[in-house]
């Protein structure tokens, strides 16, 4: 539900050149059967531990943000009695296309995946679940190629649409909404690789992670690791949005920002912040651009890579102008369900708006400070900790700037030539 | 003991924090979250513990069960 009807579109979509031939791989359109069976795809499994310990030793880590290891996943997961394995394409964050994108012309390869992650646990019940409808019919046409062409799966497969929200495609949301539930977040413990879908042991999986199975399959584990970094291997689709244009990319981890510009023919000077892993993390400052994308160097920045979503900040837009239009894109659409979280982020989204228009205090400043640290974790989903993250990030990255706009002038603020809209960086599929 | 705390259902009526404050940790609003994500529950807090249970109007705190605490939260 976003106030914004016009979605800016991603039109460009490339690999970088050290991508390989893994998830973008020049598919010029939509990747049918055919073309997907030439490449290799849908091959047999000899021998399922085999492939399960090649998934571990890939190092793969799921790319939904948590970006935890999945292969450990898959095998908790084949431990658990009648396991379920959901392919999670709804893609809420609004400033990320990729999902749509595999699912829209690649949806072969997240099959696939999904496949394979049903022989690796085990799991008969197969479930893809996506809001948006063009994915949904790429996925269901797929399936229609499969079984037209004789292939059987000793597994059934579920399509389900959601309404496109934020929280939708939180793991417990997506377990709740498949258990014919609202799709909203709910508490841990248990999480769904415990007690999921009809309270069966659950595998929440993104495409993109599930996309990556094949290629390990295809590669082996050392073929995957030949291109990344040691502790986030393989490449991941980078959704980069804002002023330097849209685009969808398949990047190696371990390139800069500068480096992902430089080969973009932009100029990295432009750049003021980066908005990173969507809405998530919040802004990061210029020092960022020489930060290698992966997902430990940007933690330990204090950032996060996420979902691999990134916001050009260019200097002619203020960075308390983005970040105020993040938070009360937080207030409006979490799940108004923890009290924390509604209170938390409509308390932190007035002080921002408050910067924005010169009307905040150093008090307010204050409380947008310890909020961004006391109410960490205190939500039942993680929809708080990023508002927090936001709030953290700005505070940390841009506090001359904060002061500035409380003390009643900043410089481009001023000049107003360019308004943040509401959602920002929001973009979508053509 | 060991419990869970559903915060999607939590109204803010701080009974728990009255029978057990260094195990439920009140915001500024009201609302709850458990000062040990665990769960864990020492035996010389079980008393207030229990009692903050059966006194949550909207059923909040759950016990768990030695079969449900098998599993560590990974968070």
């Amino acid at each position: 539900m976003s106030l914004t009807t016009d979605l800016e579109v991603v039109g460009t979509v490339t690999a970088h050149p050290d991508a390989g031939d893994r998830l973008i791989a020049g598919v010029p359109d939509r990747e049918g059967l055919d073309r997907y069976r030439a490449t290799g795809g849908y091959a047999p499994v000899e021998d399922a531990e085999a492939l399960l310990s090649a998934v571990e030793a890939s190092g793969l880590r799921g790319r939904g943000g948590a970006a935890f290891p999945t292969g450990t996943k898959l095998r908790t997961v084949r431990s658990g009695q009648s396991p379920v394995v959901v392919a999670n394409g709804e893609e809420g964050e609004p400033a990320s296309v990729k999902d749509r994108w595999l699912l829209r012309h690649r949806p072969h390869l997240v099959l696939d995946g999904l496949r394979l992650a049903g022989i690796l646990t085990g799991a008969h019940d197969l479930h893809v679940y996506v809001s948006d409808p063009a994915a949904e019919s790429s996925v269901t046409d797929a399936l229609g190629e499969v079984a037209e062409a004789g292939i059987n799966w000793d597994a059934k497969i579920s399509v389900t649409r959601v309404d496109p929200t934020y929280v939708a495609g939180e793991e417990t949301a997506v377990v709740r909404a498949l258990n014919g539930g609202p799709a909203l977040p709910q508490d841990k413990p248990p999480r769904p690789f415990d007690s999921g879908v009809d309270g069966r042991p659950t595998l929440v999986s993104n495409v993109e992670t599930l996309a990556n199975l094949p290629l390990i399959q295809r590669l082996g584990a050392d073929g995957y690791r030949a291109v990344g970094t040691a502790d986030s291997p393989g490449t991941f689709l980078l959704t980069l949005t804002g002023g330097l244009g849209n685009g969808l990319y398949e990047v190696p981890f371990g390139l800069t920002v500068r480096q992902v510009l430089t080969w973009l023919g932009q100029d990295p000077d432009q750049v003021r912040a980066l908005l990173m892993g969507g809405y998530f993390s919040g802004v990061l400052g210029a020092q960022g651009l020489d930060v290698t994308l992966d997902y430990d160097a940007m933690r330990q920045v204090g950032s996060g890579l996420g979902c691999g979503a990134i916001g050009v900040v260019l200097q002619d837009r203020c960075p308390v102008a983005v970040s105020a239009a993040v938070m009360a894109y937080f207030a409006r659409e979490n799940a108004q369900q923890c009290g924390s979280c509604f209170n938390g982020t409509a308390a932190m989204a007035a002080v921002l708006e408050g910067l924005v228009e010169y009307k905040a205090s150093d008090e307010d400043v204050r409380r947008l400070t310890y909020w961004s640290s006391f109410l960490r974790g205190r939500g039942a989903c993680g929809t708080l900790d990023g508002a927090t993250n936001v709030a953290a990030a700005l505070l940390r990255e841009f506090p001359e700037l904060v002061d500035a706009h409380v003390a009643g002038s900043c410089a481009t603020c001023d000049a107003g030539t360019v308004r943040v809209v509401d959602p920002p960086f929001a973009v979508g599929l053509p | 003991m060991r419990i869970k705390l559903d915060r999607t259902l939590c109204d803010g009526f701080g009974l728990c924090a009255v029978h057990a404050p260094e195990t439920f940790s009140v915001d500024e609003w009201g609302y709850v979250s458990l000062v040990d994500r665990s769960g864990e529950i020492p035996p010389e807090h079980e008393h207030g513990v229990r009692r903050a249970l059966l006194d949550c109007p909207v059923h909040a705190i759950i016990e768990l069960s030695a079969r449900d605490a098998q599993h560590e939260p990974a968070r």
